[in-house]
Order: structure tokens, then sequence, then C-alpha cells
């Protein structure tokens, strides 16, 4: 990765979305956990939310996923809404990445994979989408930023030109790409110079270009796999503020092996160990009071 | 003394002796240098730029060429090569152009839809075409496709209508350009499939993720990424496309002539030399002092053209760097 | 946690798996995009049925023509086919100066990569050595050869061929031996300096620490472990030499049978190989023997499979990349 930082990944004072603060009509838990674990919250950033409508977005029903004859996934059902942020946990090998990329079948990219089971998105059974409009509805960012070696303009307009039936020119795309620039926290960062190759940015500016690029088609969902791993702390906090703001107006599926960053940032946690859903339900419920032993566990750090 | 040579070497000694041979190379580079312009010289002083020029039959100049004494006059080397380095540049600007093409697309298809058996065996397929002596390809050439070319393809009107001039076999520059891009396009392909495979698999992936079709995936992100490679490889084929000398001298249909497009289908037909081919035709006669400087002259001119072709691949490939993954 | 109900159920079928699902079909792409489709598909086709053509005629034509007897013959000059006799000189030929080739290209080529992996000091130096190799790779096998005839034709030389007064001839088994390990060097340089570049270095220090000197240590420890790649390399580098034919012709004198001359009998003498053989008795030589040359080709084809197909073996996994390394094709 390059490492000269031409831009400093500090957020400017101008980012007004920052200060927002969002609406909070739930029983508020903080006071709560402030007496039970002082130590495990941080009031600046946990802000509780309910999705603004239980539209179901996406349903995976009884889904199993096998490499050959092994499975990684074994009968995982879950539904996953619009306007809410869930969270895969467990330890590595649990297949919540599997689970993950099976959502937008990214794991047909491997020969012997198969699986039974249904996804649906929005009532439509995935497997009979077409897959390159499947994964323009459900989209993914990598847990190493992956920026194509291009310009930054060329990066976020990849999907729109390639999408669209006829070349589109580029002031046609040019408002798109601010939109989806902006609404990945980049903008005004980058708005210099579009056409900088994006290989020089740092690596959150890398991470939030692939954001800005899969959002750009204006997906439905949104899939992160561990998308800050790579990244230093200030950068990891950048986004996650990212996440909130996006939920808006995506059902996003983050998978993290960061406990805090879940608890940061997740409406709703999915617990999976070996292939299984062990446990799911509301952050605060989960982390609180989790009704399983090995979510019990795992939460408190036994295995990992 | 005996003491002396039993004694370890030093690890300096040993250094300045390996450098010695190591040096031996770029000594011989530049003895190459110099001996291919001293033989040449004659011809460079007394012949000058019009040596590049066209005018009059080649064939007959250097003809005349050959019946010359030890030390001819000046006129004797009057010579106007023109006619080889139109060959040189359509031969193998056509195979590199055709070769590209197909090096491409066979690369995508290895890397992209060959099953994984097909993936296997397509390895020592190019590796085999590759390796393939070059008069090989230069006997069926002659052989099979000159007689072939001549009965089928080619009337006998045709032939007639330009018997004056040239004599129309099935060679010529048709099946030049075929033979050359044969023998260049594996090495282009193994090159090129080469880069294709070692482009990051997140690249690929991110692109399938958005939505792409494998296709559109390898075009619009493999094939940019690997832009530098691709150029080399280029380059590298050009050169050997450029100094094909054998098989072009086999099919090339005999006569240094100066192909004209407008001539129609005729064109395809009609017959080529290049820089690297007349080398071989005139091999014999390389002891008639001007025959002699001419040649070295043609060779010099290779000798410039390869040296070209590695700069150009160079600069082009500067700009490209903005855009690289630096390693 | 085993209980009797779960032995007493009924086992339930698993559940139906399903592999790819619906792909983007091929009709619905764009035009361009199913057009390369096609044409990806067709150049693949192509190239592996031009091999399997080339091959399969060879093999017809050599079945059909090729005689052991020709293989022990000496060729004989005359108008018949049949009174024409073998390519046993040929075969010496190609045998003789692939030998001289490789005599003098694998210590040349072996010593350089040494000398640019172990030292390479002064930086100008090891790159300009590198840069040379790869202009060497780079250079047709025609100017190849017309330099060699200028060196070798210089008076200096005369006890390398024939010669009389006035200049040496320049053509040799010797003259042209030398200048085919310009074709051999190149590979057997890349080879054996990735190999050394793939050597670990613990295993150097390990020979550092025990008191060894580098030279010691690169004799006695690094090169045994490239041996393989060395051997990769000089076999690719012989390939080369037993296929080319412009060096042949320029410098080798084109006489039907070894001839001696000189100071070193029939090393500093005439003869042919398979190539030039061929190139001979095809239409565009003077000779006009198609059957003979069908026969040889066959050999000479046998020969260069032989040698591919041992480098695959020989060589590490999948053996070595075909080219220059493959770094300098990057950004």
């Amino acid at each position: 990765m390059s490492s000269d930082r031409e831009m400093t990944d500090s957020e400017p004072d101008t980012d007004s979305w920052k200060n927002e603060s969002l609406p909070i009509d739930k029983l508020d838990f903080e006071a709560e956990l402030m007496a039970i674990a002082p130590e495990q919250t941080d009031p600046a950033v946990r802000q509780t939310h309910a999705p603004s409508t239980t539209l179901e977005r996406l349903r995976v029903e009884d889904v199993s996923v096998f490499y050959g004859n092994t499975p990684a996934v074994k009968g995982v059902s879950l539904s996953i809404r619009k306007g809410e942020v869930l969270a895969l946990i467990g330890p590595s090998g649990c297949g919540k990445t599997t689970l993950l990329r099976t959502l937008n079948r990214l794991t047909e990219l491997t020969h012997n994979a198969s699986h039974s089971g249904q996804i649906l998105l929005d009532g439509d059974d995935t497997h009979q989408l077409i897959d390159t409009e499947l994964r323009s509805r459900v989209s993914m960012v990598f847990q190493q930023p992956n920026p194509f070696p291009m310009s930054i303009f060329d990066n976020v307009a990849f999907a729109l030109r390639e999408q669209s039936r006829r070349r589109p020119r580029r002031r046609e795309l040019e408002p798109l790409v601010k939109h989806a620039l902006q609404r990945a926290g980049l903008y005004e960062e980058v708005r210099g110079d579009l056409d900088r190759s994006a290989l020089r940015l740092s690596g959150g500016q890398q991470q939030r270009l692939c954001i800005a690029r899969a959002i750009a088609q204006e997906p439905e969902i949104l899939l992160m796999d561990e998308p800050c791993s790579a990244l230093d702390p200030r950068s990891t906090a950048v986004i996650e503020d990212l996440i909130l703001q996006l939920r808006e107006d995506l059902a996003i599926v983050i998978v993290t092996h960061n406990l805090q960053q879940a608890r940061r940032v997740a409406d709703r946690v999915a617990f999976m160990y070996l292939g299984d859903l062990v446990e799911l339900g509301d952050t605060e419920q989960i982390f609180t009071a989790p009704r399983d032993e090995q979510t019990r566990e795992y939460i408190a750090g036994v295995f990992g | 003394m005996l003491e002396r040579l039993r004694r370890p070497w030093s690890d300096r000694r040993a250094e300045q002796l390996l450098g010695a041979v190591a040096c031996l190379l770029a000594i011989a580079i530049v003895l190459m240098i110099v001996f291919i312009i001293r033989g040449a010289w004659p011809t460079f002083t007394h012949d000058g730029a019009s040596f590049l020029g066209s005018g009059g039959d080649l064939d007959n100049q250097v003809g005349a060429m050959i019946n010359t004494t030890a030390h001819p006059p000046a006129s004797a080397y009057a010579v106007h090569i023109w006619p080889l380095i139109w060959g040189t540049l359509l031969t193998a600007g056509f195979a590199v152009l055709f070769g590209l093409a197909i090096a491409i697309a066979t690369a995508i298809f290895i890397v992209d839809f060959a099953p994984p058996i097909v993936q296997r065996t397509m390895k020592p397929v190019i590796r085999l075409l590759a390796a393939i002596p070059g008069v090989l390809y230069g006997l069926i050439g002659i052989l099979v496709l000159v007689p072939f070319i001549e009965n089928n393809l080619l009337t006998q009107a045709e032939e007639n209508s330009v018997i004056h001039v040239i004599q129309l076999t099935g060679g010529g520059l048709g099946l030049t350009i075929l033979l050359v891009t044969l023998m260049i396009t594996p090495i282009l392909t193994a090159l090129i499939t080469d880069a294709l495979e070692s482009v990051p698999r997140p690249w690929r992936e991110g692109a399938i993720a958005l939505g792409l079709n494998p296709l559109r995936a390898t075009v619009a992100v493999s094939l940019r990424a690997i832009r530098p490679a691709i150029v080399a490889a280029t380059a590298l084929a050009a050169a050997r496309g450029i100094g094909e000398a054998v098989v072009v001298s086999m099919v090339s249909g005999g006569k240094a002539f100066a192909p004209n497009p407008l001539d129609g289908k005729i064109f395809i037909f009609e017959p080529v030399e290049t820089l690297a081919s007349e080398i071989v035709r005139q091999a014999e006669n390389l002891s008639a002092p001007a025959v002699h400087s001419t040649m070295y002259a043609v060779a010099a001119l290779l000798l410039f053209s390869s040296f070209v072709l590695s700069l150009a691949s160079y600069l082009i490939r500067l700009p490209m760097r903005r855009y690289q993954v630096s390693d | 946690m085993a209980s009797a109900e779960q032995v007493g159920a009924p086992r339930l079928a698993p559940p139906p798996r399903r592999g790819r699902g619906r792909r983007s079909p091929l009709r619905s792409w764009r035009l361009r995009d199913q057009i390369l489709f096609v044409l990806t598909w067709t150049a693949g086709i192509a190239l592996c049925a031009v091999l399997t053509a080339v091959l399969v005629f060879f093999a017809v034509r050599g079945v059909e023509y090729l005689r052991p007897s020709l293989l022990v013959t000496h060729p004989s000059a005359s108008v018949t086919q049949s009174g024409s006799g073998g390519f046993l000189d040929a075969i010496e030929g190609t045998v003789l100066l692939g030998a001289i080739g490789l005599l003098i290209a694998v210590p040349i080529g072996v010593v350089t990569a040494v000398w640019v992996v172990e030292f390479g000091r002064p930086r100008w130096l090891g790159r300009t050595v590198e840069s040379t190799v790869e202009i060497i790779a780079g250079t047709p096998d025609i100017v190849i050869a017309i330099f060699g005839l200028a060196f070798f034709q210089l008076g200096f030389f005369s006890f390398l061929s024939f010669s009389e007064p006035g200049g040496a001839f320049g053509r040799s088994f010797l003259t042209a031996g030398a200048m085919m390990s310009f074709l051999a060097i190149p590979p057997i340089y890349t080879a054996t300096r990735n190999g050394l570049l793939a050597t670990p270095r613990q295993m150097r220090e390990a020979s550092y620490a025990l008191g060894k000197t580098r030279i010691a240590t690169i004799r006695r420890v690094v090169l045994p472990a490239v041996r393989r790649d060395i051997a990769t390399g000089s076999t690719l580098g012989l390939a080369r030499i037993v296929g080319d034919t412009a060096i042949v012709i320029l410098l080798l004198g084109a006489t039907l049978r070894l001839q001696s001359a000189g100071s070193f009998g029939f090393l500093s003498g005439t003869g042919s190989t398979l190539t030039s053989y061929i190139f001979n008795n095809s239409p565009a030589g003077d000779g006009n023997a198609p059957q003979k040359a069908y026969a040889a080709a066959a050999i000479l084809l046998l020969l260069v499979v032989g040698l591919n197909w041992a480098v695959g073996r020989v060589g590490r996994i999948g053996g070595p990349p075909l080219h220059q390394p493959s770094r300098r094709l990057g950004a």
C-alpha cells in the first residue's frame, strides 16, 4: 500500500453530519449499562436506534453451505431488515464469512461450493436471480481495501459504467460519484483531485473509497467483511461512524471479530460457532444477558 | 608456492574474477556494435541517407554488387533498401497485431473460461509451440501451404496480370505474416497469461462483487492492471518478429519487392523480403565487399531497431506507473 | 448429548443441495462481450489445433520417410533420393554445436548469475550486466551470426577455421558454437539467477557462521542447491541451439559432410546440422529432396519435444518461466 499520506485521516470541522444526533425512541439502556459495566461502553459513541420500519429485506431460510462435503454453515435462519445493522460474530472458522459471501453468491467462485436452503431478497430467491443483478443490489466491502488501479473517480464510477446499457458520459456520472463519495465521508478529502490514483490514498481512505464504490449503485444491502481489521484505530472510528450513518437507507450486515465494534455499531447480533447459528438477538440483550452458554463464554472471552 | 594455491581464495579476489567474467558479456555487446558498424562503414559513407530510401530494383542492385572486385568504386555501393524496411514493417507489424489479439484472447481463455483440465494442458501446449524450430514452420509453409495457396487461392489470370513485374507464387506477404505470427504468438501468450494470473485476486473479486460478469471483470480490471506487462511483451515479440530470418526467407517469394496495398487482392501474394531475410539470402555472397558492407548495414539497422523497441517499451511504461502498485 | 428420542426419531432426508445459481446468460451480455467470449474460446482451441496439426503432420511424414538407416548413413552427393544417403553428419553436427555452445554458455551464464546475485558491486555495474543479458536475449539470431562472422574473420582467429592468405573463412564448428552460446546464455542466466534468489538466507548464514568464506559458501553450499535450475536453464538453452538455423547458415559453411580444416580438425571445419540440412533440402535451399527434409524434420521435432519434456521433469514445479524475469515486466 502506498505510504505517502497526502491527506490526513482526521475529520475536518466542516463535516456537519457527524454532529447530528440520531433519534432515540426506545428504552434507554445506557444508564443501566453504566451501572453494570461502565468500562464496557463509550457513551460518546454508542447510540441506540430503532429501525425506522421493520421492512424485511433479506431472509435466510435454513441455509447450509458446503465446500465439497464439508459443511461450513449449518442450517442458519435469520432475517435482515432495512435500516438496521446486523453483526455476525464468532471465533475464526465459525462460518460467518462464508455465510456473508453466500448472501451475494460470491461463494460460487469456489468450484466445489454448494448450498441448501433459500435466501430471499425482497421475496425473490437469490439463486434464481441473475448473479450480476443480485450483486448490484447486494454490495460488498472486503477486509483488505481493494481499490482498483485507477483514479478515484474511475473507481467509484466503475460499476455505474459497466452496468449501463450505453457508455455514460463523465458529465452524467459526476453527480453520482460525488454523492457516493459524500455518503462515504470521503468527498471533502479528495474533491481537489478526483483523477488521482486511488492507490495513493491512505488505508482508511481506501476503505472509504471501497465503500463509496459499493454504494454508488444504491444497493439495498451492504455486506461488510471485517472492514476495519486492516485499519488503525482512528480510521476504524471514522468507518464505524459511517456505518451508523449509512444504515438510514441500507441494511448492513457486518462480520467482525471485534466484540466492542459489534457492540458499537450493531442493532442486532448473531453469534455463530462451528457453522451453527447459536444465538440471535438485539445487541444489548446479547451482550448483557446472553441466553446461550456458549454465547456467554464467547462474550466473556473464554475462547476466541 | 603450492601453499598459496591451496589457501582458500579470498572473497575479494573471487569477486573480481567473477565480476570480470560477468563483464565479458557487456564487452561482447560493445564489440558487437563496433564490429557491425565497422563492417557497414563503407555503405554508410558512400550512400548516406539514401541507403534507406527507395529507388530501383533492389535485387538488381545487389546482384550487380556480387560481381565487384576487391576494391570497388564508390558507385558500386549504391543501394536503396526501402523495400526491405517496408517489408519488415509490414510483416512484423501485422504479425504483432494479430499475435497480440490472439495472445490476449487465449490468455483470457486460459485464466477465465478453460475448465481446470484444459487449463493444465494449455501451459505445456504453449511451451511446446514456442519451442518448435522456425525451420519446421518454414518447411510446412514451403512444401504444403505454398502449393495449396497457389492452386486454390490464386488464379492464372491474376498471376499473368503482374508477370511482367513480379512472379506470384503461393508465398509472399500473406503467408509470411501468417508464419511469423505463428512464431511470436506462443511466447506472447505465455507472457500475458503469466501476467494475468499474477493480478491480485482481491481486484477481480471486488469487480465481481460489484456485479460484473467474469469476462467484464477481467477486461475492465485485470487487463488494465497488466498494461505495462503487455507493452513489454509486445516489444519482445516485435523484436522477435523483426529478427525472424529463416522462416521468412523460405516463404516470402524470393524477390525484394515492396508490396503495394493498392493492388487489391494481389497485395497479399506479392513477394517481399525483410531486413533479416535478405541477409540470409545473401549469405553465400558475403565475400563480395559491396555485398558485405551492405548486409552489415542492414544488420546495423536491425540492431538499431531492437534498441529502439526496448527504449520505446520503457518510455511507454513510464506514465503507467502512476496507477500501479509499486513492488 | 445423546438421548433416547434422538435414536428413535425418523431420519429426515438431507435437503437438496444446489451448486451455482442462475448466471448472467450470454444472451444478455453486451454485443462486444459476446464477441469477445467467442473469440477467446476460438483462440484457445485454435492454438491447440495448430500444435496438434504440426505434431501430427511431422509424425505422419516422419513415419512415411524416416528409415533407421538414414540416421546412421553419411550423406553423399547424388541426384537421386536413394543415392544421397542419410543425414548422420547432420546429426553429428547438431550434437557438436550443442556441446560447444553449452560448454561456453554454462560457465559464463552461471558465473554471471552468481556474480550479479551474490556480489553485484558496484550497483551500476550490476544493473548494466542485467540489462546486457536482456539485450542479448532480445537480439535476433541473424545479427549474432553476422557479428560472429565479422569477429572470427579477423586474421587473429584464422586458426579457428579454414583460412587462406587474405583472410580467415570464419566459418567452422568452433565459431558457430561460440555464437550459439549467446543463444543459451540468457536462459541459463535467468534460471540460475532465479534459483539463487530462491535459496533461503539461512542456508548461507549457517555456512558463514561456521567460518566459511563467501566464495567457499557459494561453491559448496549455494551452487549445489541450484543444480536443478542450472540443468533446466541448460536444457532450455540447448533446445534453442538445436532449433536455430540462421547462425548455422552463416557460420557453418554448409558442407554436406563434416570437413576438417584449420588447426582443430573437425572442430574448425565445416559441416551441417539438422536445421541447415532441412533448409538445404527444401525448395528454399539448393537441394530438392523433400523426403529427406521430412525425415530430418521428424528427428528434429522429436529432439526438441524431448528436451522440453526433460525441462518439465528436471526443473522445479512447472519449470522456470519461459521468459526473462517477470518482475521486469511489472510496473
